[in-house]
């Protein structure tokens, strides 16, 4: 965790907690970072951590204006700024 | 264009597309095969009001034409390939009227493509409830194609399709989706040379994808890879920028054309429903709840069909029997080819209740809840959370199941769910159980409470549940992963089940069985019943003989024992008879002796067939009860030792081989339908029956 020039925190969306809302900054792992793009998933866009399955993975979030869902090391490569 | 033209469905998953299928073609459908490609292809016609045919093509549902799965994968070939007879004349994306944004990142992409396209607008009613309004006038005029409001689930809007598919110039209109040129322009510009296209985003596409599709020969594959290493082409950083402006032209699309003023509304309900169906401690109850409803009505809503097909065959042979003349053809068009199709028709009703259920559970979004929940764990042994429901199905019938399996995407998971699917044990397994444990486990109760012979039986579905589990972690290991596998799944509101659907996937998919594995079941069948009737002629004269002799001495009331005793005698003097004794001391280990060799032989098609050679080879009538059957297996010795055949260690051997053994070419016969290739099912004939001698041998052993 960092915090960057504008005093946002930045980190991983796996480290969210349901409920927490946040904006996608950008990917860590390029050829997973097109597959999440296509689903909506753009820098810039809001997300919400809707929920975690019952053993804490996968996790469901709120982004583009549906759910979707994805396991816990997808969502790590995904970098947010709360 | 004139006469017949054809049409392809492409759009993004849960968008009601199969619905819209159906309803543009009816009953009028058939499964074909895509050239050289192992997926199936829905076809359908549906006449035009200018009075044509337009042969219809369902495409698998996909988020992009960069594919995630094998599946997705045909979309881009059927589209690409001016080659390929399935290339559409038009195609028609259907896209989610309440998710427009993400919808339209593949309808960019194949209007790009440059094939005269279509936008239907699905869903339009639930969108114009849930707040949003499209200007279709202002769409249609930006995009430059006629873009129609439809609602497949009320049937609304189907007469408008079929007419803007009749007012379709043979001319795309479409705008482009992106600027492409300032995308690898040196790249693009070679490939349109090489592949003498002036399409740049097809130029693009092949550049990118060109390896899995089989549209090229193989000195233009590596023309393709020079082109890429000449010009530094970056697949992933081009596919990720080309995204990034497909978003950006759609921003520019959708702006003052799409109003949405209730955008926290619509997912109230949703919300609501997944906060107890995924909850931690509810979510895996109602699970378990709803798997055993399934489960049980796939048990008890089979039972009376399948007595009816029974009954219906079992007089059908009986009638031909006595009308037709009798000979070689009748009895092979009656015991062999008759039968074999008995026994393709009695899955259906499994089949078709398994499908139904699934089919609700997709449709109402249910199905992806509990992949969600249950990834974790399937993963832990090599599947994925979408194995659930062809395991779970599996305790009914494996056939079904590995049907069922065809939506997982990750070919690793696919696989090994289907290799380990028949190990559980199914229905059909049931009857040989409860012979055998009526044999040699004593009908007591333990405790004043538990039925010692239902534990047992439980017992052989924990074993065969924990067989597969083990088979499956293993496998893991072994069998190598072709596609990174991706877990980046849609969550679909929750909606109310399509009847019509659910109907036509319980005929799609019984149909589909019964014209695919039919094939397969009969002719082994037909084999297996030339076995059993037929021996080496010296043999059958002499048997023969030495009943006529008999005959004549006795009166006609011992000629119905008499006819038993000379068929079983036929049959142990059969060329299955033979094998039974030449793989005699395979199996004497094991604990049994040829008259079991025998009923293995005879249950390699469909284990069920166990019960009716055992009647058949200790003289038992056709309509002999179980209880016929158990007492002379009880009171069977053997002729050496004189001691009884079926001890509990000869029982609990042979119960274990029957539990894992691969004794149904129904199964076999579907594998090889879902893997198009011999190898899979072969590795699951020759791991299952290795699996079944071993564990039968150590439990003899152990147990003698």
């Amino acid at each position: 965790m960092q915090a960057n020039s504008h005093h946002y925190i930045q980190m991983k969306l796996s480290q969210l907690s349901p409920g927490q809302r946040a904006t996608i900054v950008s990917f860590t792992d390029l050829d997973m970072s097109v597959k999440l793009m296509e689903m909506g998933c753009l820098p810039g866009e809001e997300v919400e951590v809707e929920r975690f399955a019952p053993m804490g993975c996968p996790i469901a979030i709120r982004v583009a204006g549906y759910q979707l869902c994805l396991r816990k090391s997808e969502a790590s490569i995904i970098i947010i700024e709360q | 264009m004139a006469g017949n033209i054809k049409i392809a469905l492409v759009g993004n998953p849960n968008t009601g597309k199969s619905t819209l299928f159906n309803l543009l073609t009816g009953l009028n459908q058939k499964i074909g095969n895509f050239p050289g490609i192992t997926v199936d292809k829905k076809l359908g016609y549906c006449k035009l009001p200018g009075g044509r045919q337009a042969e219809i093509t369902d495409l698998p549902g996909t988020y992009s034409l960069y594919p995630k799965s094998k599946d997705e994968r045909i979309v881009l070939q059927v589209l690409a390939d001016s080659n390929n007879p399935s290339r559409p004349d038009i195609v028609v994306v259907v896209a989610d009227a309440t998710n427009l944004r993400r919808n339209l990142l593949l309808y960019t992409q194949v209007a790009d493509l440059g094939i005269p396209t279509i936008l239907a607008l699905n869903m339009t009613d639930m969108a114009k409830k849930e707040g949003i309004d499209i200007n279709i006038h202002k769409l249609s005029e930006r995009l430059g194609v006629q873009v129609v409001p439809i609602s497949a689930r009320s049937n609304t809007g189907i007469n408008l399709l079929k007419q803007a598919i009749d007012n379709t110039t043979s001319i795309a209109t479409q705008a482009e989706g992106a600027d492409l040129h300032l995308m690898a322009p040196e790249a693009i510009e070679a490939a349109r040379e090489l592949l003498k296209t002036n399409n740049n985003y097809l130029a693009l596409q092949m550049l990118h994808q060109h390896e899995p599709l089989n549209i090229f020969s193989s000195g233009e594959h590596a023309a393709l890879e020079q082109i890429k290493k000449t010009h530094h082409f970056e697949s992933s950083k081009l596919q990720a920028a080309e995204t990034i402006a497909r978003y950006r032209y759609l921003g520019t699309v959708l702006s003052g054309v799409i109003e949405d003023t209730g955008a926290v509304r619509k997912f109230v309900i949703s919300d609501k429903l997944d906060a107890v169906l995924t909850n931690r401690f509810w979510g895996f109850l109602i699970f378990i709840a709803i798997l055993f409803f399934v489960f049980n009505s796939i048990f008890s809503w089979s039972t009376y069909p399948m007595d009816m097909i029974e009954y219906a065959f079992v007089w059908l042979t009986e009638y031909g029997h006595q009308h037709l003349p009798d000979g070689l053809l009748t009895n092979l068009l009656l015991d062999g080819v008759l039968a074999g199709l008995g026994g393709v028709v009695i899955f259906i009703p499994q089949i078709a209740i398994l499908f139904a259920f699934i089919s609700i559970l997709e449709d109402t979004g249910y199905m992806a809840r509990v992949t969600f929940m249950m990834d974790k764990v399937m993963r832990k042994f090599g599947m994925s959370g979408k194995s659930v429901v062809p395991m779970i199905g599996s305790l009914a019938c494996a056939v079904p199941s590995i049907m069922s399996a065809r939506n997982i995407e990750s070919w690793k998971d696919r696989i090994i769910t289907i290799m380990v699917a028949p190990l559980v044990s199914c229905s059909a397994r049931l009857p040989v159980y409860t012979l055998l444990i009526s044999l040699v486990v004593p009908q007591k109760m333990l405790w004043g409470f538990i039925n010692l012979q239902g534990l047992t039986l439980m017992g052989m579905y924990v074993i065969s549940i924990l067989a597969a589990v083990f088979v499956a972690f293993i496998m893991k290991f072994i069998i190598k992963a072709k596609e990174k596998s991706y877990f980046i799944m849609e969550l679909p509101v929750y909606r109310m089940p399509r009847w019509t659907n659910v109907l036509y996937t319980m005929y799609e998919k019984s149909k589909t069985f019964v014209f695919e594995a039919g094939k397969v079941i009969i002719a082994i069948s037909i084999v297996l019943w030339v076995l059993a009737t037929y021996g080496p002629s010296e043999r059958f004269e002499a048997i023969d003989k030495k009943y006529a002799a008999i005959e004549a001495k006795k009166d006609s009331s011992q000629v119905s024992t008499l006819e038993r005793d000379k068929a079983a005698e036929r049959l142990e003097n059969s060329y299955a008879g033979i094998l039974g004794h030449v793989i005699e001391p395979a199996i004497r280990p094991l604990g049994f002796d040829w008259k079991i060799g025998i009923a293995l032989i005879t249950s390699f098609a469909a284990r069920e067939a166990f019960v009716g050679t055992m009647a058949t080879i200790y003289s038992v009538d056709n309509d002999g009860e179980v209880a016929t059957i158990r007492n002379k297996m009880k009171g069977a010795r053997n002729p050496d030792t004189g001691l009884p055949v079926f001890t509990f260690a000869t029982a609990f051997s042979l119960m274990l081989f029957y539990a894992f053994a691969m004794q149904c070419m129904s199964t076999v016969a579907v594998v090889f339908r879902e893997t198009k290739s011999w190898k899979w099912p072969v590795i699951q004939l020759v791991y299952m029956t290795g699996m079944a001698y071993v564990a039968s041998l150590i439990a003899y052993q152990l147990l003698k």
